[in-house]
C-alpha cells in the first residue's frame, strides 16, 4: 500500500497497516469534530509516525499513485475541521 | 488496493485527485503540460525567494528587538539605581513585551527555514520524477505491446501528476504562511512606528517623559548634587568627603536644586 503524507512524500507500507491507519483516521476525525485539539494532535501525530516508521520512502524513480493521502503534517485542527466541512485546505 | 475507509484520507485524496486535472490519457497530459511543469518549477523558485525575503525581514526585526531588550534592561538598572522603581517597572514591562515578540519571531524564522528547505526538496524531487517519467516511458514503449504500454504509462503519469499536485499544495501552504507572517511583520513595524518599542512613547498616568528623558533628568540632577557637594567640600563648609561615592543613592535631591 502506498501512502502519501501531503507536502512530504510517499511511503510504501505493509497492507496490514491499513486497518490501524483507518482506525486512527476515524478517531482523528472524531476528535476534530469534538473540538478536542490535544487528542486530535496526538492521534494525527500517531498516524504520521506510523507511516514514517513502518513505511519505506519511495524513490524518485518510483512513479506510483497513492492509495492513501494524509493531510500535510502541519495541519492544524482548525484547518482539518474546515477541511471536513467543505471548502478546505485544497481549493476546489 | 486495501480498503481504506478513513474519512480524512479519503477527503484529502479526492481533493488531490481533483487537482490532478484528470485527462483521458494522463501520459499525454504530462507530455503536453511541459509548459505547466516549467511554470510550476518556476513558481517554486519564486516561492523560495519569497520565503527568503520574509525571513530576512523577520531577522531584521529580531535584531532591532534584541537591541531594544538590552537597552530596556540598562534603563531599568539605571532607574533602580536612582530609586525610581516605577520607571524601572515600565522599562521591564516593555522588556518583557519585546522578549515575547522575540520568542515568537524565533519560531517564525524557524518555520520559514523549514518551509524553505521543504520547497527546495520538493522541487528537486519533482524534477527528478519528471525526468524518470520521460525515461521510463521510452523503456515501457520498447518492452510492451502498445495496449500494455499505454496502461503502464498511464499509471506512471498518474504518479507524476500526483507529485505535481502535491508540489502545488506545498507551494500554496508556503505562500499562505509567508503571507500571514508578512502581515504580522507589517503590524509589528506599525507598532514600532507608533512608538511601542520606542523611547518616545509616553509613560502612563499622564506623565510626559519617556524613560530616557526621566533618567537623563535624574542623572543630571544627581550630577548637580555631585557638583554641589564637591563645592561645599572645597569651601570647607561640607564635612563628609565620602558623599562623593554615594550620590546615586541620595534621596530627595530636588530640594537641593539651586534656585
Amino acid at each position: 500500500m502506498i501512502v502519501r503524507i501531503a507536502t512530504e512524500g510517499q511511503y510504501r507500507l505493509p497492507d496490514e497497516d491499513a486497518q490501524r491507519l483507518n482506525e486512527l483516521d476515524n478517531q482523528t476525525v472524531e476528535a476534530c469534530e469534538a473540538g478536542d485539539e490535544p487528542r486530535f494532535l496526538a492521534l494525527f501525530t500517531e498516524m504520521l509516525d506510523l507511516v514514517r516508521r513502518d513505511g519505506r520512502a519511495l524513490g524518485d524513480d518510483e512513479l506510483e499513485e497513492s492509495d492513501v493521502i494524509l493531510p500535510p503534517p502541519d495541519t492544524s485542527m482548525d484547518e482539518a475541521a474546515h477541511e471536513f466541512s467543505g471548502e478546505g485546505l485544497i481549493p476546489d | 488496493m486495501p480498503g481504506m475507509s478513513g474519512r480524512m484520507s479519503i477527503v484529502i485524496k479526492s481533493k488531490i485527485n481533483r487537482l490532478l486535472d484528470r485527462a483521458e490519457d494522463p501520459s499525454e497530459t504530462i507530455e503536453y503540460s511541459y509548459q505547466k511543469q516549467m511554470e510550476l518549477l518556476q513558481n517554486v523558485k519564486k516561492g523560495v525567494a519569497d520565503v527568503v525575503t520574509s525571513k530576512k525581514r523577520l531577522q531584521l526585526q529580531q535584531q532591532k528587538l534584541e537591541q531594544q531588550v538590552v537597552k530596556l534592561d540598562t534603563q531599568a538598572r539605571q532607574a533602580l539605581a536612582q530609586n525610581r522603581e516605577d520607571l524601572a517597572r515600565t522599562a521591564l514591562e516593555r522588556k518583557q513585551f519585546a522578549q515575547g515578540e522575540l520568542q515568537s519571531l524565533d519560531q517564525q524564522v524557524a518555520e520559514l527555514e523549514s518551509q524553505q528547505a521543504q520547497l527546495i526538496d520538493k522541487e528537486q524531487k519533482l524534477r527528478s520524477k519528471l525526468e524518470q517519467f520521460r525515461t521510463k516511458k521510452e523503456v515501457i514503449k520498447a518492452q510492451y505491446s502498445a495496449a500494455e504500454a499505454s496502461v503502464k504509462i498511464s499509471e506512471a503519469a498518474t504518479g507524476v501528476g500526483e507529485e505535481m499536485a502535491d508540489v502545488g499544495l506545498a507551494m500554496q501552504r508556503a505562500q499562505d504562511k509567508t503571507e500571514t507572517m508578512r502581515a504580522r511583520a507589517g503590524a509589528m513595524e506599525e507598532l514600532e512606528a507608533a512608538g511601542a518599542f520606542d523611547d518616545n512613547l509616553q509613560l502612563g498616568s499622564g506623565g510626559q517623559d519617556d524613560i530616557d528623558r526621566q533618567l537623563h533628568e535624574l542623572t543630571s540632577q544627581s550630577g548637580v548634587d555631585d557638583d554641589l557637594a564637591r563645592m561645599k567640600a572645597e569651601l570647607g563648609s561640607g564635612s563628609a568627603p565620602a558623599s562623593q561615592g554615594e550620590l546615586g543613592q541620595s534621596s530627595a535631591p530636588s530640594e537641593e536644586r539651586p534656585a
